[in-house]
């Protein structure tokens, strides 16, 4: 077909922040898809305890300390994951180097302590349905939490190469939201572990 | 890339005609060779690959169809024994739904979706080849356990306690689970990269209430896919930690229960449904307009019909469970639930008659293909309202009845759409038109054949024949319907070796296409038959609903997209107003690396748990060696 230009896009920018890039709405898909795989395990959560008479099953409920100790880091890490995106924001590279290397460590730190949340939730997947169910559902937030640590990590070291360009300060914004969504989910997850078998 | 370099990039505007189209061939053309071919990340490649893969599921799934109607066409019949009939029925279930249904839609969109919103490239095009090799894996997975004898015999749906290691201590439902696991994957990245190509790789001027149905019905089921599939891989996951790690989801004596797989698997199952038909529904519009030579009548009812039934398909899932001792009260509401979706299917067929009526038809094959999809698909919603009642329900469960329901749903709903589509698509994917002739004949043995061989089964179900029997007895008096049922199937089948032969033989000697045979309107006509690599040399604007009959002889365009990188125009989510000249990802062959890392990680995490151990490093690298920059023109913007 024969053409005619009417329009003249060269002006705009290669890359954009936010709603303005692709990355930003795939890893909102991503949110989402991954929010109902939390949504559905909740849900079965709830079912069983529904079903089932006494629960926790056979155990005593979970040590309430390195969840909550968890929650408060969570909450805590919003405040250098904000200063990281503010930094990518101003594409101060120098400051985004530091707010990925603290998120790193806190990655880290949550990643241990994960370790003894396992340790101390007083059961076994295998010794009965209860259990099972916690055991998935923390290990599905341990995935999302080891997967966004591997993220930065691999990002801190980009940002010290020679790709860190303009366009991957949007990316390192991306990763900044997706913590976010690693913090949000925990919250009622760690209300559904450590409170609900109290109740 | 520095300021006054970026200034300096060569862009579209300077060049034209021919040689622009050399120029960004050079830049999105997939690399040559063996190599070159398994790094491609173009769409149509990619779709390409992914339609073939399907259809040869089709013809896998259909000879297994096959063998069982030689099986059940008379009474006492020892061509199969009970076990491979087992294994035969769940491969076909399990193939049909999971290896052909969902991906040859997803494929059709995976091809077409980034043409149609006048875009160069899918988002995501490395995701999307991670998608193709997750879903061949998978595939190639079920099959081969088939050919060693480990082919699950479950059933399709797999419910516990059958499919517990107590009852079936092979590793046939476990080859079932982790099959699912890879094709949900394979099937989440599409839907990811459809959304994301709808919402920000539009074509300017391509406001919302200006996406073609085919494409606003493929966005509708990328929601479904992403919010139903999470379901199912809970539940694919439990079995498989059940069977391997001795954890109780389902285990009655430690507080777990049968009934919430059936919960899981249903929340999945009944969207999946919709997942399959709302494809077909888009190609009927799609093909509707064209034919009937006008744009389909309500166009914002057919969007708020897709929409609205998107949303219902969340609240049927229980109607599959009738029988397992509901709350009348659960029963009532997800009776009531059931009928209603019935309402804006309903609304959407109103629709495409009065498009029929008030436009000029035009019988071509896939018009007939639409047609026949009409009357099938309404006989089957017909059965379903049926079924949808809980006394009917309870009657004709596990009956032939419900056989016959759901394959005049799905066939009639999904596959006519489908072979329509291929009738109609085939000219732009390969530049040449399937034979007309060949094309008629086909249609009609498949109306016929396929008529033939489900409507005795509604009988069959009413007078008690129950699904999954690999034989009955003479005196049951259900040898004559079935033996007309096998009889039916025969000529189904034939009618797709008429497909397979008329594809076959037009690929090479049909009718040169043309970029536009059918005069249609949607932009994906706009381009040559097959399209170049670039798909458009220049990006369309978008300036009306069918811009192809509005726009004439001269198609309205953008310039200044560069020419020496690949890169895609992102637009505003609502009005589709160009925001950023976005770099899209070129060939790497990382997808493929990362694929078959996680292949080995999931068919090594049915027989070990440490495979989660050691099968995370090789994906951890390969997902690494896929993101980091390679110093390319497309990273360094």
């Amino acid at each position: 077909m024969r053409q005619t230009i009417v329009r003249d896009v060269s002006d705009l920018p290669t890359f954009g922040f936010g709603p303005r890039s692709g990355p930003w709405w795939g890893a909102m898909g991503f949110m989402a898809l991954e929010g109902m795989g939390f949504a559905i395990a909740v849900g079965a959560y709830l079912y069983l305890y529904a079903i089932n008479s006494s629960w926790p099953i056979g155990a005593s409920p979970p040590d309430l300390w390195p969840g909550t100790l968890e929650v408060v880091l969570y909450l805590l890490s919003i405040i250098p994951n904000e200063y990281t995106s503010r930094a990518a924001h101003r594409f101060d590279l120098r400051k985004v180097r530091v707010g990925l290397i603290v998120m790193s460590l806190i990655g880290i730190v949550l990643l241990v302590l994960r370790g003894f949340e396992f340790a101390h939730l007083n059961t076994r997947w295998d010794n009965s349905a209860y259990g099972s169910i916690v055991w998935l559902i923390l290990g599905l937030h341990t995935t999302h939490l080891a997967t966004d640590l591997g993220d930065t990590v691999v990002l801190a070291v980009l940002m010290f190469t020679r790709h860190a360009k303009p366009r991957r300060f949007s990316d390192v914004t991306d990763n900044v939201f997706y913590w976010n969504f690693v913090v949000l989910a925990w919250l009622p997850l760690y209300v559904l572990l450590d409170w609900v078998p109290r109740l | 890339m520095s300021m006054a370099a970026e200034k300096n990039q060569l862009r579209d505007d300077v060049l034209n005609g021919f040689q622009l189209s050399q120029q960004l061939e050079r830049i999105w053309r997939t690399p040559s060779g063996l190599l070159g071919a398994l790094m491609s990340v173009d769409h149509k490649v990619v779709g390409r690959r992914y339609i073939v893969t399907a259809f040869v599921f089709l013809l896998l799934g259909g000879i297994l169809a096959v063998l069982m109607r030689i099986q059940l066409a008379g009474p006492e019949n020892t061509f199969l024994s009970a076990d491979k009939y087992n294994q035969i029925f769940t491969m076909h279930g399990s193939t049909m739904m999971f290896l052909f249904a969902v991906p040859v839609m997803e494929a059709f969109a995976v091809y077409l979706v980034p043409l149609m919103v006048g875009t160069r490239n899918i988002a995501f095009p490395r995701l999307n080849a991670f998608s193709y090799w997750m879903f061949l894996f998978g595939g190639c997975f079920l099959w081969i356990s088939f050919a060693l004898n480990v082919g699950p015999d479950v059933g399709w749906f797999a419910y516990v306690p059958l499919s517990s290691l107590q009852y079936t201590p092979t590793k046939r439902p476990d080859v079932w689970a982790q099959m699912i696991t890879f094709t949900e994957v394979a099937a989440l990245a599409v839907a990811v990269e459809i959304i994301v190509t709808v919402f920000k790789q539009r074509a300017p001027g391509m406001t919302l209430d200006r996406i073609p149905l085919f494409v606003w019905a493929m966005l509708v089921t990328a929601f479904l896919v992403m919010f139903a599939m999470p379901s199912i891989m809970v539940a694919s996951t439990s079995l498989i930690l059940d069977r391997l790690v001795n954890t109780r989801f389902y285990d009655s004596s430690s507080g777990g229960h049968p009934l919430l797989w059936q919960h899981l698997f249903w929340f999945f199952g009944h969207p999946e449904v919709y997942i399959i038909l709302i494809p077909g529904t888009g190609m009927v519009s799609a093909i509707l307009a064209t034919f009937a030579r006008r744009p389909v009548v309500g166009y914002p009812v057919v969007i708020l019909s897709l929409i609205a039934t998107g949303f219902l398909s969340f609240g049927l899932w229980v109607h599959h469970m009738f029988v397992t001792g509901l709350p009348q009260l659960g029963a009532g509401l997800f009776t009531a639930s059931s009928m209603l979706i019935a309402v804006p299917s309903g609304l959407q067929i109103f629709c495409w008659l009065a498009t029929l009526w008030d436009g000029r038809p035009v019988y071509r094959t896939p018009l007939l293909f639409v047609l026949g999809f009409i009357v099938i698909f309404v006989l089957g919603g017909l059965s379903g309202v049926m079924v949808a009642s809980v006394p009917i329900d309870t009657q004709v469960h596990d009956t032939y009845f419900v056989v016959a329901h759901f394959h005049y749903v799905l066939i009639g709903g999904a596959v006519f759409p489908l072979i329509g589509a291929v009738y109609y698509w085939f000219p732009k994917i390969t530049g040449r038109m399937l034979s007309e002739r060949l094309g008629r004949w086909n249609f009609w043995l498949a109306f016929i054949g396929f008529n033939i061989a489900f409507f005795p089964m509604h009988i069959l179900g009413l007078i008690g024949m129950p699904r999954r029997v690999y034989t009955y007895t003479a005196d049951m008096d259900w040898a004559h319907l079935n033996l007309l049922s096998s009889g039916g199937a025969l000529i189904f089948a034939l009618s797709f070796a008429l497909l397979l032969i008329n594809v076959v033989y037009s690929a090479r000697k049909g009718t040169l296409a043309g970029d536009n045979p059918w005069n249609a309107s949607t932009l994906e006509w706009a381009t040559a038959s097959p399209p170049p690599p670039q798909n458009f040399d220049r990006i369309p604007v978008v300036k009306h609903r069918d811009p192809l009959w509005a726009d004439g002889e001269s198609l309205p365009v953008v310039a200044g997209l560069s020419a020496e990188r690949r890169e895609v125009l992102l637009t505003s989510l609502a009005e589709a107003e160009p925001q950023v000249r976005e770099a899209s990802p070129e060939p790497s062959i990382w997808p493929l690396l990362a694929a078959i890392a996680m292949t080995i990680f999931f068919i090594g995490s049915i027989f070990t748990p440490w495979a989660v151990l050691w099968g995370t490093p090789p994906m951890a690298i390969a997902l690494i060696g896929w993101f980091w920059p390679t110093g390319s023109k497309e990273d360094e913007a």
